[in-house]
C-alpha cells in the first residue's frame, strides 16, 4: 500500500487520458460532480470487486460518457483503434505514428 | 518456427503500440476531429501536471502558516483564497478544506468514491490513494492505515477521516516539528512531505513513533 509512485504518470496514454478528461470537463461535456459519479460506478461492477480509481478506470469512464452523449460510439472508437494498430505496424519505428499510414487509409 | 521466419519477422520494422495506446490514440483523434478538444492544449496540460503542479506547492502553504498566525487562521476558516494568496488554485481547488492536526487529533484524507484528490497543492494523487484498500481500511481502520504507513499515534490522539469529493478536496496541516524556530519558511517547507499533507505521513523532523518521555 505504500509502494512510492515517484512518477506523476505511468505511462504516456494515462498522461493522454488525464488531458482528454480534464479538456473535455473544461470544455463543459460534463461537470467534475458527474464525472467523479460515473467514475465512481465504473469501479464498482455489480458481478466483481471494486477496483482502483486508476487511469484504465478513467479511460472506460471517459468512453461510457462518449458513447451516453452520442460524441463516440463503441463501433467509431473500435474501428479507429484498429486503424491506429494498422498504422503502428506500417510506421518504421522511430516516426510519428501516424492515422494516414495505415494501409486502409481512406481520407 | 524456422530461422529464415524469425529472421523476416525481425526485419519488419513497423511500430509496436499496445491496444490500450491505441484506444487513447483513438478517442483523442475522434475528438479533436469533431473539434471538442484541441491537441496542442493537450500537450501542455500533461506538460503542466508533470513538471509544475506537485506537492511541493502544499507545502509552501504549510510552511506559511507554521511561521504566520494570521494567514494560518485565515487558511483554517476559508482555504480557498488562503491557498490562492501564494499564487495555488486552480482545476481541483475551487473549494478546499485545510484540517489541522494537533496533540489530540490527526487527521487522514480519503476519497471513498473514486480518487478526488487537491491537485493544486498535492498534485496527481499517488497510485495507492486510488486502490481499493485504501479508500476503503482508511474509514473502517485508520490506525491500522496509519501502522501500514509507518506512523504511530499516541492512543490518546484522536483520528478523524475526510472524505473528499469533487466538491469540497481536503488537506491536512500537519504539526511544526519541534525544534525549528531557527528554521526559514523555505527549510520548513522542505520539511513537508505528500503523505503528511495527506495524513498518512508526518513532516520529516518528527519521530514517527513517539520516544519515552522520562517522567
Amino acid at each position: 500500500m505504500t509502494e512510492p509512485s515517484p512518477n506523476t504518470f505511468a505511462a504516456p496514454w494515462e498522461a493522454q487520458v488525464f488531458a482528454l478528461v480534464v479538456s473535455l470537463q473544461e470544455a463543459g461535456l460534463f461537470t467534475w460532480s458527474e464525472w467523479t459519479d460515473r467514475l465512481g460506478r465504473e469501479i464498482r461492477p455489480g458481478d466483481a470487486p471494486e477496483r482502483a480509481a486508476d487511469y484504465g478506470a478513467w479511460l472506460a469512464t471517459l468512453e461510457a460518457i462518449l458513447a451516453e452523449r452520442g460524441v463516440a460510439g463503441p463501433e467509431t472508437v473500435s474501428a479507429r483503434t484498429a486503424a491506429f494498430l494498422r498504422a503502428a505496424a506500417a510506421t518504421p519505428h522511430g516516426q510519428p505514428i501516424r492515422l494516414e499510414n495505415d494501409p486502409l487509409y481512406r481520407p | 518456427m524456422g530461422h529464415d521466419h524469425a529472421h523476416d519477422a525481425h526485419h519488419h520494422h513497423g511500430s509496436e503500440i499496445s491496444p490500450v495506446e491505441a484506444r487513447v490514440r483513438a478517442l483523442e483523434s475522434l475528438l479533436a476531429e469533431k473539434g471538442y478538444v484541441d491537441p496542442a492544449a493537450l500537450d501542455a496540460l500533461v506538460e503542466l501536471y508533470e513538471t509544475k503542479v506537485g506537492p511541493h506547492a502544499g507545502a509552501r502553504v504549510v510552511a506559511r502558516a507554521w511561521t504566520d498566525p494570521a494567514y494560518r487562521a485565515r487558511l483554517l476558516s476559508d482555504a480557498t483564497p488562503a491557498i490562492a494568496e501564494l499564487d495555488i488554485g486552480g482545476r481541483g481547488g475551487e473549494h478546499m478544506v485545510v484540517v489541522e492536526n494537533t496533540p489530540e487529533t490527526h487527521n487522514l484524507v480519503v476519497c471513498t468514491l473514486c480518487s478526488c484528490y487537491p491537485w493544486p497543492v498535492l498534485g496527481l494523487p499517488p497510485v495507492w490513494y486510488k486502490a481499493p484498500p485504501y479508500r476503503a481500511r482508511a474509514v473502517i481502520d485508520p490506525r491500522g492505515v496509519l501502522a501500514e504507513f509507518g506512523v504511530t499515534l499516541p492512543e490518546t490522539t484522536r483520528i478523524t477521516v475526510w472524505d473528499s469529493t469533487a466538491e469540497t478536496r481536503y488537506m491536512v496541516l500537519p504539526m511544526r516539528p519541534a525544534e525549528t524556530a531557527s528554521f526559514s519558511e523555505e527549510a520548513l517547507a522542505a520539511l513537508v512531505t505528500r503523505d503528511a499533507m495527506i495524513g498518512t505521513g508526518l513532516p520529516r523532523g518528527i519521530p514517527a513513533t513517539p520516544a519515552e518521555m522520562p517522567v
